[in-house]
């Protein structure tokens, strides 16, 4: 039977009455009410912008993005992209939202792998893993994270050496006060060929991945499926490596007077956000996966080891499965929760984007630009975050035929 | 914190509906109020600290005592805003304080497009750099390749990249927000040098090094910063004011007139210089500026002259130990100089 759907309230009502204008129909009166509430708001927001600029015009504050194209003149101690002083303030933003971004995305992979394993932990049978994972929860969860980050960063700028005389193995990896670097490839066209084949064998990987499915739905032969793509992305990402002339160039840390230079480096003040932010989120994330393992009913541990599944493969292939549906959620949350609190890496002088978008200020009075810029940022990363989830959300979710 | 201060100021100016702009208003609150509201640094010794009593002292606040004693006939009846380098702006223009008197740099950009205006210069300083003394350095240009920590939101910042493109030195700068956590930093290591004006250097080498001969002040110093106190525009009349209340101060120093012989030149004096800037005379200085005839000595009386205030909290004697240098009166070689009081 068809439930009884209220005419206007359904677009699948059975016939599309005429709308008869009157106070009575409900219909009606909803358009009334979204009209004053959207009048109400746009009116509010006129009336705050309007009295904004007034009260700075009658001020004499200049307001208005054009200092985004003046020269910044000053200098960003680490940039993932060049960046000179005599360029504008909007690329000195963006350097900004790089490394904003560079915290996030890094941050978020690592703090689910630490989270995962921490939450799975807590159901291990080894009483001192499962203690360890405990303590680790309670620890970074109930501790501020500007508290945890201030403590990662005077761990590394008291207990390290100065990088004069810095800690140094086989003079490739350095570890100072001054930050850690390694040896790094220098960029030569031959790695354009690399990651060509590295995507080709990306590509065949998932396809026979997709092909052994296949074949183990009709036969039931179950192949190995990591074997062969992994094969094929190294196998074609070697291939296009001596393809494109076989670079062997390498840049190598150096000792100089006041540092290290060369190769690939990461500042204190990065390692500290980084390491702070993902213990602080692993935590919470962890409690989110053992949740969504605990939601997953007992029956099925039993049903799987029924059926002869190691404790491992039920994990894998019973319970995680299961449990993404009420992971994914709050697991969404957490790593807003990270991209968001990663602005306290002001507080160590990570040259984020409040941090850059703090000078810009300064040097350019512009207050309520940059500090709406700097909502702009995060509201567009969070929005991507979450849109990036709800898309995997629904792949995972209970497909209800 | 910070942020909030800032959110709140920026939703203040959204909020409250536009004012008219006519001269007075400003001083006709703080009158009305009875307290001068001033916007210090949240703690430079010698410029403005608080001690463990609440408190505050210094040049910068100094200026505001004067200042409240001759508008409102007490040096005390000031309140003090601490502020980072961050809010200070935007809390003057949005009215949270009345004046803002926290070792600020007289620069065009602030001048002509922050809705401000500049009192006059307190104290003229250059920035520097501060190097730990086992790094052997003699001088900035030695530097080459070093890491600076630096606080944000000042035109140190503008200073040290200027200078670092100039003579080629590829400094990398480490900027924190806070100065606590710059000078932490520093002495913490992880910067080789640490750089400010060189007043401040002077004043964190004394008050935070654990052994302040273990740090060298360079010799060098990159760049020209008149500090000096600022009013939110629109109010002409108390512009004017906190203008030649600066001037008093600068003058009674040049008259020799000080806070233990001001009553006796007072009564005695018959310098006209002297008996109009202490309204002994005939002449009524303050009523052209809109107050009494005694606004002079009061000042005076408060926090002494220019000289007294400079030797008081930041001079030789001092923890901060800094020569008076071009901060004497331009009649000893100096850079202070005042347009008379007439």
């Amino acid at each position: 039977m068809r439930p009884f759907v209220e005419p206007g309230l359904s677009a699948s009502a059975p016939k599309k009455k005429p709308i008869e204008w009157s106070w009575r129909s409900r219909v009606v009166r909803g358009w009334v009410y979204q009209a004053v509430a959207l009048l109400l708001i746009g009116g509010a927001v006129w009336f705050l912008a309007h009295n904004t600029q007034e009260n700075m015009r009658v001020r004499g504050i200049q307001s208005g993005f054009d200092f985004l194209g003046q020269a910044a003149g000053f200098d960003i101690g680490e940039t993932m992209i060049a960046f000179d002083p005599s360029q504008s303030y909007g690329r000195a933003l963006w350097i900004g939202v790089l490394n904003t971004l560079r915290v996030a995305v890094v941050g978020i992979i690592l703090t689910t792998i630490l989270g995962v394993l921490m939450g799975i932990g807590r159901f291990s049978h080894n009483a001192l893993v499962r203690g360890l994972c405990y303590g680790y929860v309670e620890l970074f969860r109930n501790v501020p994270i500007l508290l945890q980050l201030l403590m990662w960063y005077l761990f590394f700028v008291e207990v390290l050496p100065a990088p004069q005389a810095a800690w140094n193995l086989g003079d490739m990896f350095y570890l100072s006060k001054g930050g850690f670097s390694m040896p790094s490839p220098v960029w030569a066209p031959g790695y354009a060929w690399m990651t060509l084949g590295a995507l080709l064998g990306l590509v065949g990987g998932v396809a026979y991945r997709r092909w052994a499915q296949r074949e183990f739905e009709r036969t039931g032969q179950d192949r190995n499926r990591w074997l062969v793509p992994l094969l094929a992305i190294v196998g074609l990402a070697l291939a296009g490596w001596a393809a494109g002339g076989a670079p062997r160039e390498w840049s190598r840390p150096e000792q100089l007077a006041f540092m290290v230079e060369g190769g690939i480096s990461a500042t204190p003040e990065f390692m500290a956000v980084l390491i702070g932010l993902v213990m602080y989120t692993g935590a919470f994330i962890a409690e989110v996966v053992r949740g969504g393992i605990q939601s997953v009913s007992h029956g099925q541990t039993e049903a799987a080891s029924a059926l002869g599944l190691s404790r491992r493969q039920t994990m894998r292939m019973v319970i995680l499965p299961q449990a993404l549906r009420v992971i994914i959620p709050p697991l969404t949350n957490q790593y807003l929760n990270l991209t968001k609190n990663s602005s306290l890496a002001v507080a160590i002088g990570y040259p984020d984007v409040v941090s850059i978008a703090n000078t810009t200020l300064n040097q350019t009075g512009r207050a309520v630009e940059c500090i709406a810029i700097i909502m702009l940022v995060y509201l567009s990363t969070s929005l991507s975050t979450s849109a990036l989830m709800n898309w995997y959300n629904k792949r995972v979710a209970i497909k209800e035929r | 914190m910070r942020h909030t201060t800032l959110a709140a100021a920026v939703l203040a100016a959204g909020l409250s509906t536009a004012p008219a702009a006519f001269a007075g208003k400003d001083l006709d609150a703080i009158k009305a109020r009875g307290t001068l509201v001033c916007g210090v640094n949240t703690g430079l010794a010698g410029f403005s600290a608080a001690d463990s009593q609440g408190k505050w002292s210094g040049l910068d606040v100094d200026y505001c005592r004067a200042l409240a004693a001759a508008i409102l006939g007490d040096g005390n009846k000031v309140r003090y805003s601490p502020l980072t380098a961050q809010q200070r702006f935007t809390a003057l223009q949005s009215g949270e304080v009345d004046v803002l008197s926290r070792n600020t740099t007289w620069t065009l950009t602030r001048d002509a497009s922050l809705g401000m205006h500049f009192v006059g210069v307190t104290f003229y300083d250059g920035q520097g750099f501060m190097v730990p003394k086992s790094l052997n350095v003699k001088s900035a240009k030695q530097l080459k390749g070093a890491t600076i920590c630096v606080q944000s939101g000042t035109t140190t910042e503008l200073n040290l990249t200027d200078y670092s493109r100039a003579n080629n030195l590829q400094l990398k700068p480490v900027v924190f927000e806070k100065l606590e956590a710059a000078t932490g930093a520093y002495f913490s290591g992880r910067c080789q040098a640490y750089t400010t004006d060189a007043s401040g250097l002077a004043s964190t080498r004394s008050k935070e090094a654990q052994k302040p001969d273990d740090h060298v002040i360079l010799p060098e110093l990159i760049s020209k910063e008149p500090l000096g106190p600022a009013v939110r525009r629109g109010d002409d009349d108390f512009f004017a004011i906190s203008k030649w209340v600066l001037n008093v101060l600068l003058e009674a120093e040049e008259y020799g007139i000080t806070q233990a012989n001001v009553d006796q030149m007072r009564k005695d004096s018959k310098n006209p210089g002297v008996m109009r800037l202490l309204g002994s005379g005939t002449e009524d200085t303050g009523k052209l500026l809109g107050l009494d005839k005694d606004w002079g000595y009061r000042i005076i009386k408060t926090t002494g002259n220019y000289g007294e205030i400079f030797e008081r909290h930041v001079g030789e004697k001092t923890a901060i130990g800094l020569p008076r240098g071009t901060n004497n009166l331009w009649t000893k070689d100096g850079l202070m100089y005042a347009p008379p009081v007439r």
